[in-house]
């Protein structure tokens, strides 16, 4: 690693000097291309995120693919209902590395106000390993947009090597995520146990 | 086990022979122009449709279940997210229902603000469908853009008097839920006075636009009998000719006192339908600009309205209105108790939908996805009750 204060002199004299990592995460972080995935009131908000007024191309995250070979971002807007669920998760998996979730709202953190409905999925991130989660139903443009620049925060932060390098770099680990099946009753696996487990309480 | 993305299937001759291969694709549910998560199951030959099947579901949340175990006033918020773009006349049609159940009285004032902002949002609601129409023929972006632009300014109304901008969750039964102010009226003023500029752009563009008419301009026509006979309604219905309106026809709250045209078209194809939004539109500028110069003073909710402990009498009851998209109707069955006995949505969207295979056959696939627009659908809506 340089120095900051020989690097702040070298760059009055033109010179930039920089990490490999850095370079590699700095243009990462600045085109986040999402996938066009609405599921429910949330995709509004994400389309007028993208729209007029809210203009996300100002971060360089404009670019919605619709098909997730091209897309390294996925925003789960929405109720993610079981019939859905194995797509979603389908989808993940097609993306190519590295990727990363948004959960959008509060029906993907939790199944928000349909919680209690027998068909919905209580939080895509008993499937999905979820990078950022934005509170709201439907949380505003605004909210995204801030979801976006902390996801790019992120990445600007990621080790390219070491034991908490990401996902991608890490050969031992599996690419591919299960995807659930709608089984007799309920959706089999109910969750992935390497991206969630059930909150344990200790009473004291 | 998941359906086949596609599948290649003999075609067949009156005798049985095999002729050719008829393929067999799956539409959905992740599509970008599916208008959510829908599915649709094509039998193409060529690039002619010749079987379709919509398959729907995949936003199945429960609403109806849920409603029939909340309390009536609880169901309200839940019916904005129905038909997420227009929360408004979500609201005023299960209120209106609720309204007649208990026979509740709605203050004068309060009639006029439901006018104001179910007018406000067929007007949001019908230009971010032209945008999304022609976004669906392949211009990318641009109308899109133009028709959000208006849209967000709808929405900033809509956030100063509800404080939300999308779930507005507004009206109560015998009222709405806060008044509005003589600024938000001057500035709605403004919106409406404007917007017949904006439409006249947005008219100049497209009306005579020479994609625009080659994609929509004959392409599945529909029927009176056809319309009829798959109970359609709103804008899809007068498209192909009949004139019916439920602001007409049971001039419900204080429509009758508004003077207004029902446009109707005469082919039932994409341009009528097409048409018939911008027309509408109009007309809805006409009522605006009366609803905002005669509303009067005076309270906005009934005082005999109770919110909390909330048990109307035992009965059933259908309430309906005009909603952006059909006609939007509630069931509600009471037992007398905190909560009602059978909660049932009619919702235009899913109905209207059910005539899609007879409106794309024969036509082309890249038509199925503009008659799909055309019908302006929100799955919210489509999937609300058990899936079929």
């Amino acid at each position: 690693m340089i120095e900051e204060g020989l690097k702040n002199e070298l760059q009055k004299q033109g010179v930039y000097v920089t990490s490999l990592q850095e370079l590699y995460n700095w243009g990462r972080a600045n085109s986040v291309w999402p996938l066009t995935f609405g599921l429910a009131c949330c995709a509004i908000e994400m389309m007028a995120a993208s729209m007029s007024r809210f203009d996300l191309a100002r971060f360089g995250a404009e670019v919605f693919r619709p098909s997730p070979r091209q897309a390294d971002l996925m925003i789960v807007a929405g109720t993610v209902t079981k019939k859905m669920a194995p797509l979603v998760v389908r989808l993940y998996n097609q993306m190519p590395e590295p990727k990363y979730v948004i959960a959008m709202g509060a029906c993907a953190i939790s199944g928000g106000p349909f919680k209690q409905g027998y068909n919905v999925l209580k939080g895509i991130d008993r499937y999905l390993p979820v990078d950022v989660a934005i509170p709201g139903c439907p949380p505003r443009p605004e909210a995204l947009i801030h979801a976006i620049m902390t996801l790019q925060e992120k990445i600007r932060n990621q080790k390219l090597t070491g034991p908490d390098r990401p996902r991608h770099l890490n050969a031992e680990i599996e690419g591919e995520y299960p995807v659930p099946a709608y089984g007799k009753h309920d959706l089999e696996p109910p969750k992935n146990p390497d991206v969630w487990q059930p909150p344990t309480m200790t009473r004291t | 086990m998941p359906p086949k993305s596609f599948e290649v299937k003999p075609k067949l001759d009156e005798s049985g022979a095999s002729i050719g291969e008829l393929l067999e694709i799956s539409m959905g549910p992740h599509h970008p122009s599916t208008h959510g998560v829908f599915r649709m199951d094509v039998v193409l030959d060529g690039e002619k449709v010749v079987k379709l099947k919509p398959v729907c579901g995949y936003l199945h949340r429960n609403h109806e279940k849920i409603g029939e175990n909340i309390s009536y006033l609880a169901s309200m918020p839940y019916t904005d997210r129905l038909d997420y773009f227009c929360s408004m006349t979500n609201n005023w049609a299960y209120a209106l229902t609720i309204e007649k159940l208990a026979g509740l009285a709605v203050p004068e004032r309060a009639e006029y603000i439901r006018v104001i902002m179910a007018e406000l949002t067929r007007l949001q609601n019908h230009t971010s469908l032209i945008g999304f129409f022609v976004h669906d023929m392949g211009a990318l972006g641009t109308p899109l853009m133009y028709a959000f632009r208006e849209r967000e300014k709808i929405l900033d109304l809509f956030e100063e008097v509800s404080g939300a901008r999308m779930m507005c969750n507004y009206m109560r039964f015998g009222g709405v839920r806060v008044d509005v102010n003589d600024e938000w009226i001057a500035r709605t003023k403004q919106l409406v006075a404007n917007y017949g500029r904006f439409l006249d752009e947005f008219e100049t563009f497209l009306n005579q636009n020479e994609i625009l008419l080659a994609r929509t301009q004959g392409v599945s026509p529909l029927t009176k009998e056809q319309a009829v006979n798959a109970s359609l309604t709103g804008p899809l219905l007068r498209a192909a000719g009949v004139n019916y309106d439920v602001r007409k026809v049971d001039k419900y709250g204080i429509y009758s006192r508004f003077d207004f045209k029902v446009p109707l078209g005469e082919h039932g194809d994409l341009y009528d339908r097409y048409m018939m939004r911008v027309l509408e539109m109009r007309e809805s500028i006409k009522i605006l600009n009366q609803a905002l110069r005669d509303i009067p003073a005076g309270p906005v909710m009934d005082p005999k309205a109770k919110l909390r402990g909330f048990r109307p009498k035992p009965g059933e009851v259908y309430g309906r209105i005009e909603s952006p998209k059909g006609e939007l109707g509630f069931y509600i069955i009471s037992d007398g108790g905190p909560n009602p006995y059978r909660y049932r949505v009619r919702p235009p969207s899913f109905i209207n939908i059910t005539i899609l295979e007879d409106m794309c056959l024969g036509h082309r696939v890249a038509d199925v996805i503009v008659i799909l627009g055309s019908v302006d659908i929100v799955l919210g809506e489509v999937d609300r009750c058990q899936p079929i």
